[in-house]
């Protein structure tokens, strides 16, 4: 039962880390119909950025700040970082291949994430780094269920990531912006003639996606402390199986994928094997797809000729 | 050229008009002139000449790669370039005829290191094609429920499982992470291909044979088909096409041609490991192909043949500075006419450095004391030119992340500004580069296949060889 429920827990955490960054791959997707390859390296450069946070207020050890501020700074700072990061992305890579064929964007977002990866690689070394979490947050406080033990992170990552997808439901569903995104996302022509700004629209959403991938890869970072610049790739494959399944273009989807992926991942390390655990996954992908090829919550597109 | 009316003439009908006079004219001539038969033989003739007269071993393994990857992106042209089926498992493929290839040939079918199969290549390289192409039908009877970038996802995972696979299951055989080592080479009959040569000519006589077998499939009806599926499946199934057979079969031509260029490349190496056939590798076949153009078999072999020159040129400092100056030299000559401003410029560079570099020594003569990284007569020259300080790495990188910046802005300049700002971004990426870029080359190269990605797809979508097409939408 204790092994049970910290598996639990494990899966919602990752999950919730993956739901995070699987949004942004989703609304990129629903707007510009791109897979944004790159999307995984901006939550690396994320967490890079909540690194440097950390050491340019003293380091882990000797914080010059009390740590909640430090997290609100982290998260603030990496959040704007990954979104101007996003938006620079989108403005000089995919912004002249709007009316390219559909391969075009794919293999530059291709060369954007080797870009940024290999200039992280290049800027900061190959080394693993570390957030050094334990030694400013204590993992033994926390809340005790049934012998198992969820400490103070992870409850930050549950409900800053609630917190999130609230607001962001709220953002689509009720704001001007949100409006203006579900029109580009239906028929970007349409929008254009209604007076729509469509390359604002486009911009905006790639900054809330990237500031969502900074806030995970912070999170990330704080809980399982490595980062190197290479946790982009796998963490990127894992969000985009997770808006997949979910069905891409969705925002509940991406969510309920990330959790589902993040359980799964989580049982089938603690049950199953830890070798085949991305096997797994990766199975779980294949096999929804053929089920339903749309995903979860995915709506199939009406063919028009 | 093609007939009047059809989609590709009109796609044409720019090109035509500023087809204008001169060396143009005369390419474009030749162009139309020659057969492809022709072209085929005249580099065939070239790979001969250059695999006969050349003695450097490195250049011969070079020469060898680059073929190797013309093999990978031809048949990766099969599926993403001719049937429009975006198939990002292509690296499973090679993999599988690389391990293919290993299992036959290594003692990895015997007990306790000794034993196993041994075949000769004329058996290993069939059976190994024809299980790759069966594999490729198993992905593509998958891969028929789904479209477009779904496709996409479910073979990128393809290709992630096979590493996953090979990496876990049964070591015994596959030697996990280890890999499978000491394989035969190329053996059959009495022959055996052991030397850099003749791995040259192996995989120069699979090129052109596969060129000449893809150029029929491709003027076959087989070859339209698939680009009417490409363009449009739902006209095409309308005209009686048989959609879902011609996407299983060129899966499965496309996985047989990159299990034999897998199985090349093994028995090249003499091992293959699981990190053989990651997604970087598969990116750098997607460069080969889309920077070829793809649709073209023309295209594909020089992508395969371009980009792996490249690296290789990248990869030892002296060369990469050649590349580096003379891609820059080359896109200012290109794109600042008239040509007294490009004369300008570079004079304007030069002074705009040494009056750079003596105030900066002038101040502290700490800050130009360190070496340029380049060698040779590039070094000497930019020695008293560059600023390199004596502790060049962060100095460098800050440097680089100016200069990615200064070029972002030079975008979105016009006009005088633009000239104005190119002489400080020029010359701040000659000392980046000779301070931190040349100091690293293996991610130079990688950032700079990166950038190539990039400006390549902005500049010309369709690839150096590439067709335009009209998307009907």
């Amino acid at each position: 039962m204790q092994v049970f429920i910290q598996t639990l827990v494990n899966g919602l955490v990752t999950g919730c880390l993956y739901a995070l960054i699987a949004l942004g791959y989703t609304m990129v997707y629903g707007v510009l119909k791109l897979l944004n390859f790159a999307h995984g390296d901006v939550y690396m450069v994320g967490a890079y950025i909540g690194y440097f946070v950390i050491q340019w207020f003293g380091g882990p050890n000797h914080l010059a700040i009390p740590v909640p501020l430090l997290i609100v700074f982290m998260l603030l700072i990496a959040g704007l970082g990954t979104g101007l990061l996003g938006v620079a992305i989108e403005r000089f890579a995919y912004r002249p291949l709007r009316d390219a064929p559909r391969i075009a964007p794919l293999i530059t977002a291709l060369g954007v994430s080797f870009v940024l990866e290999n200039t992280v690689l290049l800027l900061f070394g190959g080394f693993q780094r570390s957030y050094n979490t334990t030694d400013f947050i204590s993992d033994t406080n926390g809340i005790h269920i049934a012998g198992a033990h969820i400490d103070s992170v992870e409850i930050m990552i549950v409900v800053l990531t609630a917190v999130l997808c609230y607001g962001l439901v709220q953002l689509v569903n009720r704001t001007t912006l949100g409006k203006s995104m579900r029109a580009v996302a239906s028929d970007r022509e349409a929008a254009e003639m209604l007076g729509i700004n469509v390359d604002r629209t486009i911009a905006l959403t790639f900054f809330i996606g990237s500031v969502l991938a900074g806030v995970a890869g912070v999170m990330s970072g704080l809980e399982f402390q490595t980062i190197s610049a290479t946790i982009g790739f796998l963490a990127g494959l894992k969000a985009f199986t997770a808006a997949v399944v979910g069905g891409i273009g969705s925002i509940t989807g991406a969510v309920v994928g990330g959790i589902v992926i993040g359980m799964c991942e989580a049982f089938s390390l603690s049950y199953i094997s830890e070798k085949y655990s991305d096997l797994i996954v990766f199975g779980i992908l294949i096999v929804t797809m053929l089920v339903r090829p749309t995903g979860i919550f995915g709506r199939r597109a009406l063919q028009k000729v | 050229m093609p007939q009047i009316g059809v989609d590709e003439w009109v796609a044409q009908s720019g090109e035509r008009r500023d087809e204008g006079t001169g060396l143009r004219r005369v390419l474009h001539e030749l162009d139309t002139r020659v057969a492809w038969w022709q072209r085929l033989a005249l580099a065939a003739l070239v790979g001969v000449a250059f695999g006969l007269t050349t003695n450097n071993v490195n250049l011969l393994t070079v020469g060898f790669t680059c073929l190797l990857y013309a093999v990978l992106s031809l048949g990766l042209n099969v599926a993403a370039g001719w049937s429009g089926l975006l198939d990002l498992g292509y690296i499973a493929f090679v993999g599988f005829g690389a391990y293919g290839y290993a299992i036959f040939s290594s003692t990895a079918l015997g007990t306790d290191g000794s034993g196993g199969a041994h075949l000769a290549a004329f058996f290993s390289l069939p059976i190994v094609m024809i299980a790759g192409g069966l594999v490729g039908v198993l992905v593509g009877l998958v891969a028929l429920r789904l479209e477009g970038d779904y496709l996409a996802i479910v073979t990128l995972f393809v290709g992630q499982a096979f590493v996953e696979i090979v990496n876990n299951v049964d070591p015994g055989t596959l030697g996990g992470v280890n890999g499978i080592y000491s394989l035969d080479s190329l053996h059959g009959l009495s022959g055996n291909v052991s030397t850099p040569r003749g791995y040259f000519f192996v995989a120069l006589i699979v090129v052109v044979l596969l060129a000449w077998l893809l150029h029929l499939l491709d003027t076959s009806r087989t070859g339209r088909a698939w680009r009417a599926l490409r363009d449009d499946p739902l006209a095409a199934s309308a005209m009686t096409i048989p959609v879902n057979k011609l996407k299983v079969m060129a899966f499965s031509f496309s996985a047989a041609i990159g299990a034999l260029g897998g199985a090349l490349f093994a028995a090249q190496q003499g091992s293959v490991f699981p990190t053989n056939f990651t997604e970087s590798i598969l990116i750098l076949i997607f460069a080969c192909l889309v920077l070829g153009g793809a649709g073209s078999i023309a295209g594909a072999i020089a992508g395969g043949i371009i980009v792996w020159a490249l690296e290789q040129m990248l990869s030892s400092p002296t060369d990469a500075g050649y590349l580096f100056y003379g891609l820059i030299l080359l896109a200012l000559f290109l794109r600042i006419r008239p040509l007294w401003k490009f004369f300008a410029v570079l004079a304007g560079i030069v002074v705009f450095g040494l009056v750079a570099h003596a105030i900066v020594g002038a101040i502290s003569s700490s800050a130009t004391a360190g070496h340029p990284g380049s060698f040779g007569w590039i070094g000497s020259a930019v020695k008293n030119w560059v600023i390199v300080p004596s502790d060049p790495i962060s100095y460098g990188n800050i440097l680089f992340v100016l200069v990615i910046v200064l070029v972002l802005v030079l975008i979105r300049l016009q006009g005088n500004a633009r000239l104005l700002l190119v002489v400080p971004t020029v010359y701040l990426a000659a000392c980046c580069w000779e301070s931190r870029l040349i100091v690293n080359p293996a991610i130079t190269t990688q950032i700079m296949l990166g950038v190539i990605l990039i400006v390549t797809m902005a500049a010309r979508p369709n690839g150096l060889l590439g067709t335009r097409r009209v998307e009907v939408v």
